[in-house]
């Protein structure tokens, strides 16, 4: 019974692949490749494709950041949207229909295969067992033999990813802390890989030298309270060692006595949707006090020019230091999480409104070391959002550039004060204002919060 | 040790069941008969994962071609899919509704609602649930939480889009994402009524495990499985209310100006009035339960996976107690280490030196666990039913998680690792992928005990080979995009050189996912094809000792015909030496296997002994009863 109806489900589905075929004849080959039609379709000048990036990109402007304009291909494709989009006011091309019916179709034609496929085995083992032969098809041996397989393949696979993608991601750290995140990150990595191999070993080995044979009984073996010891102990030391390892590398990266802070070079880096503002602290090396209400327009962060230290505040146009310099990153955010991360560094810390938060660390290389080093002329050091904050969450950067200390000098002298003439203005402007003022606007800050 | 079993207090009046007569709304809707619940978390789960998963590969489409239109998901999406391309900030809402519904209404309620409410009477031996009622509202709740949850796909501004973990002030504030907007308040209407529903549910597993097992049926003769949605249960009643309670602040702080979460915003050149808030303390009160919600989707998952492991590899589950002690050892731990999702927020890095050290302790029970699995394996006459290949995936997913685990937990090296791609290889191994596979495992293996058919076995097969390899090469080169430094929740990774190398690996990893969720749909057509056409299931297919299979395969309002059966021996009686046939339930009283008794299955009982003693003596065997 069941049978027929097998049967049926599968002329059915011919039968609409037939005519689908009558229908449209190149079916399948389009079904290849969608865009390539699309591609026909639309002309791409390269004004269209200029006006299109800078459509597409709108969150790079907002950081006023070059970096964006480095997305080196591709770019036809959006120039196609932008088109598509003028061309024919939003009606869908009824070729797009038809692809994604042929990509369904096609789908269906790979489950009536795995169908008619089932249908043969199922055949193969009634055949076999009419016959008279004990066995049907093994499944036990055949799947402890793909176990086996796995073992092999996946291992190879896993060494095999571990050497390609992994020459890929692993580079030296850049910084001096970084050093100590990569010693343990090595020794965890082969700790784990050891226990991932003998762990996966054991577990595809055991499936198929213990498949089912139907001749044997397994082997009663509740429990071994000796054995049971043995391997909760052990990883118990080896954890404590990795945890002991881990929590002293941990303090000495972020439990930085109060003078050492001092010392270091003083930069704050302040987050908001979607850019970064980086300020240096100036000749005096301290950061001006801040205070999200006294934020105008002008002064964008709010700084607080009451207090003197701010007047020699730096605006940095990136985040340029000294090598082999400690520097004291103070992290803050304007409105909601951001992540101050520069993965060359092994430096994260998020951005916290209301919360300034810290991180402490000394660069090694230069930018032009590490790209000797990397044999790549092309590269730089980066600094990127890692918490998720909206739209243009994945493009929020600076770039990071790590200098001799003369080098440095020169480029800070080229940046401008936060206190430029404007602003200044606007400080005894409201500094005038607020003598009059100060305590009717008590009264009013009272009554408001 | 005594047993706490209590007869059923339904014995007398179940004959009265029988009568009243079931109309399709309340044997189908609002029914209250466990098997029937069970049912219905279920296949509400299973639709859930599907949507959840059709989403994720909407985002991966995008990841993987960030520069190349797809007009038909216009088609499907409209004004959030302009001219093909997904919008970023729908971007970012595919990703926070898949990961809501994954964890919570899939692997949370879909796994815990089903086998609980399937398994804790079945095995236990009981009637129903100690309250079906309740047990009722609790599934209902759950339903509109999952409609509530999916009409915000329906809303203008869009679902939810501030990540699972619904960080304020983003989440706050919908100036600073749309999604932010109703979406974000129906993501929190809708948590709301699964939290209820969860509770609902724990109370019930809770008291029914404690008061409602049959004779004999003592803690210590309780199946893994068992103590595992126990323990699931404990957990989640104890963490899920601070959830509400977090998610409440946040309601607050978005429409009473309060601040809770909120403090020194500008935000679209506004300055808010909202002062003195920590956008740190809501992550301590997502965290608290967020930790141990990650131990609420894996318990269960390793609790199937013992017991099928077991009876397929037809041997006693290895340190059967050394597994109750590290379930409850992981219960116990999984509420003081929730900094470690905190290490770089903020938090005093001192605190993160003590979560860190509470974390890795927390790896031991794990690694026992798994080297129990290993033991149970060896020297087993392993059936590879689908159920147990699935048992076996999970795993080796829990071990190549559970190692990741280790880097993580390692404040130190979690400074360059979170919020990477390197966190998301890791739960997707550990949560996501070995809990689906406890999942699946448990519905091949108790299919027939749902539906009283069999499912196909090839289809199985085809399924098991699709998912396990298909998790691999989807998750595993994410580690090293981690490790590069490449953040999680990127829109595209067009704008950085450096992540312009992983390009190919997203296109490889897309098309990965791509296959293994359509491998997916031999599971689906499976399962439903199955509940009319599958082959008829015998009352004990799998040859298992536990109870529920003693019950008849036509489900019947009360589980068992006739009285409850009594129960005699632990679960695990696999292989025994000395009998025949390669299990014994465990309603076979010991008088009945005289010839493979134990000196420990008397558990101390003087007059037992005597009488093996006497037995041994006529049938000249050999034994030592004391040890
Ligand atoms: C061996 C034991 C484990 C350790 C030491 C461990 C450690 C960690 C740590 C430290 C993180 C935070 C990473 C970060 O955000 O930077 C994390 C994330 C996570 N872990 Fe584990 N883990 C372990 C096992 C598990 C298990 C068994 C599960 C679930 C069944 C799990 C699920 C998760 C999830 C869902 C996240 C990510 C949450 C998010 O940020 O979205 N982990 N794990
Ligand atoms: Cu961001
Ligand atoms: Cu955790």
């Amino acid at each position: 019974m069941r049978y027929r109806k097998y049967i049926n489900f599968r002329t059915i589905f011919s039968l609409v692949i037939a005519t689908m075929l009558l229908l449209h004849g190149s079916a399948f080959a389009q079904a290849g490749d969608s865009t390539a039609t699309e591609n026909d379709t639309t002309v791409s000048s390269s004004e269209l494709q200029a006006e299109a990036e800078s459509a597409g990109t709108t969150a790079a402007d907002t950081t006023g950041n070059a970096v964006a304009a480095a997305t080196p291909e591709g770019t036809s494709a959006t120039s196609n949207a932008v088109q598509a989009a003028q061309e024919e006011e939003k009606s869908i091309d009824p070729q797009v229909y038809k692809n994604f019916f042929y990509y369904v179709l096609l789908f269906f034609l790979v489950c009536i295969i795995v169908g008619i496929v089932g249908k043969i085995i199922q055949v193969y083992e009634l055949t076999r067992e009419m016959q008279g032969r004990a066995k049907r098809v093994n499944w036990n041996k055949f799947h402890g033999t793909l176990f086996l397989i796995s073992l092999f393949v996946g291992l190879y696979g896993a060494y095999w990813s571990y050497a390609h993608h992994g020459s890929l991601a692993w580079h030296e750290s850049a910084s001096e802390h970084g050093e100590r995140i990569d010693s343990m990150f090595i020794t965890t990595t082969v700790i784990t890989t050891i226990v991932f191999v003998l762990t996966h070993i054991l577990l595809f080995g055991f499936s198929f030298v213990y498949k089912s044979t139907g001749k044997r009984k397994a082997y009663f073996y509740p429990h071994n309270n000796l054995i049971e010891k043995i391997w909760t102990i052990v990883p118990a030391i080896v954890l404590t060692v990795l945890v002991l390892f881990g929590f002293f590398t941990w303090r000495s990266i972020t439990n930085v006595p109060d003078d050492v802070a001092k010392d270091a070079l003083q930069v704050e880096i302040t987050g908001e949707q979607f850019a970064w503002t980086v300020r240096y602290g100036g000749k005096d090396n301290k950061i001006g006090k801040r205070s999200i209400k006294l934020t105008t327009p002008l002064n964008g962060l709010g700084i607080d020019y009451n207090d003197k230290s701010a007047w020699d505040d730096i605006m940095g146009s990136d985040i340029v230091l000294p090598v082999g310099k400690p520097v004291r990153f103070t992290i803050n955010s304007k409105d909601i999480l951001h992540s101050f991360y520069m993965p060359d560094f092994r430096v994260q810390m998020n951005a916290v409104p209301g919360m300034a938060t810290h991180f402490q660390m000394t660069p090694r290389y230069t930018t032009a070391e590490m790209r000797e080093k990397l044999n790549n002329p092309e590269f730089d050091y980066v600094m990127l959002c890692a918490k998720i904050c909206g739209q243009g969450h994945y493009n929020m950067q600076k770039t990071v550039r790590i200098v001799s200390e003369a080098e440095y000098k020169e480029w800070l002298a080229t940046q401008s004060y936060f206190f430029s003439d404007d602003v200044k203005k606007e400080f005894k402007a409201s500094q005038s204002a607020n003598k009059g003022e100060q305590e009717e606007d008590n009264k009013q800050l009272a009554l408001n919060y | 040790m005594s047993s706490i079993a209590i007869p059923h207090a339904g014995d007398h009046g179940h004959d009265a069941h029988e009568h009243h007569h079931e109309t399709f709304l309340t044997k189908y809707i609002f029914s209250q008969d466990h098997k029937m619940i069970a049912k219905q978390f279920l296949i509400t789960g299973i639709i859930m994962a599907f949507f959840a998963m059709f989403l994720s590969i909407l985002f991966r489409i995008q990841l993987a071609w960030p520069e190349k239109d797809f007009p038909i998901l216009e088609v499907f999406l409209g004004k959030w899919a302009e001219g093909g391309r997904i919008r970023p900030d729908f971007f970012l809402s595919l990703v926070t509704i898949h990961g809501t519904i994954m964890v919570f209404f899939v692997l949370t309620a879909g796994l815990s609602g089903t086998f609980s409410n399937l398994l804790i009477p079945l095995q236990l031996g009981a009637r129903d649930m100690a309250s079906p009622f309740m047990n009722m509202l609790s599934y209902w709740l759950f339903f509109s939480a999952c409609v509530v949850m999916i009409s915000s796909f329906f809303v203008e501004s869009g679902p939810a889009s501030a990540g699972w973990t619904i960080y304020p002030p983003l989440s706050a504030l919908p100036q600073a994402i749309p999604g932010s907007g109703t979406g974000m308040t129906l993501w929190l209407a809708s948590m709301v009524l699964f939290i209820a529903s969860q509770v609902m549910g724990g109370i019930n597993y809770i008291s029914t495990v404690l008061n409602m097992r049959t004779k004999g049926m003592s803690l210590w003769r309780m199946p893994l499985t068992i103590w595992a949605v126990f323990l699931t249960a404990i957990v989640g009643l104890l963490s899920f209310p601070v959830l509400v309670s977090a998610v409440v602040l946040l309601i607050f702080d978005r429409s009473m100006g309060t601040s809770f979460y909120l403090s020194d915003i500008i935000i679209g050149g506004q300055i808010l009035p909202n002062e003195g808030g920590s956008p740190i303390l809501f992550q301590h009160l997502f965290w608290f339960l967020g930790h141990p919600e990650v131990y609420i989707v894996l318990m269960p998952a390793l609790g199937l996976t013992s017991e099928v492991i077991a009876t397929n590899s037809r041997k006693p589950i290895f340190g059967y107690h050394a597994m109750v002690y590290s379930l409850i050892g992981i219960t116990v731990l999984s509420f003081i280490v929730w900094g470690h999702h905190m290490f770089v927020t903020g938090m005093n890095p001192f605190l993160g030196g003590v979560f860190m050290i509470t974390t890795l302790i927390i790896a031991v029970p794990s690694a026992v666990k798994t080297f129990n699995y290993l033991a149970t394996l060896w020297r087993g006459n392993i059936k590879f039913t689908p159920a147990m290949l699935f048992a076996i995936g999970l795993v080796s997913f829990f071990i190549s998680g559970g190692l990741t685990g280790i880097f993580l937990g390692n404040s130190a090296l979690d400074i360059n690792l979170h919020d990477t791609y390197f966190v998301v290889a890791h739960f997707h191994l550990v949560m996501g992928s070995a809990s689906i596979c406890g999942m699946l495992c448990g519905v091949y293996h108790w299919y027939p005990k749902m539906f009283g058919r069999m499912m196909n076995d090839k289809l199985g097969y085809l399924h098991f080979w699709m998912t396990f390899i298909g998790a691999y090469l989807v998750f595993f080169p994410m580690h090293f995009m981690g490790i590069d430094g490449v953040p999680r929740r990127y829109y595209s990774f067009t704008n950085f050189p450096f992540m312009q190398e992983w390009l190919t690996v997203n296109v490889f990893v897309t098309w990965a996912a791509i296959i293994a969720g359509l491998g997916q749909v031999a599971f689906l057509f499976n399962f439903f094809y199955s509940i009319w056409f599958g082959k008829k299931a015998t009352q004990n297919p799998w040859k298992s000792n536990t109870l529920e299979w003693t019950t008849p395969v036509e489900h019947l309002h009360g589980n068992w015909p006739g009285e409850i059966p009594t129960v005699y021996r632990w679960p695990y009686d696999y292989s025994k030496p000395g009998h025949e046939d390669d299990f014994i339930p465990q309603t076979v009283p010991f008088s009945e296997t005289m010839s493979s008794n134990l000196p420990h299955d008397f558990e101390g009982d003087a007059v037992a002994e005597q009488i093996q003693r006497e037995w041994d003596k006529e049938h000249g065997v050999e034994r030592e009863l004391h040890h």
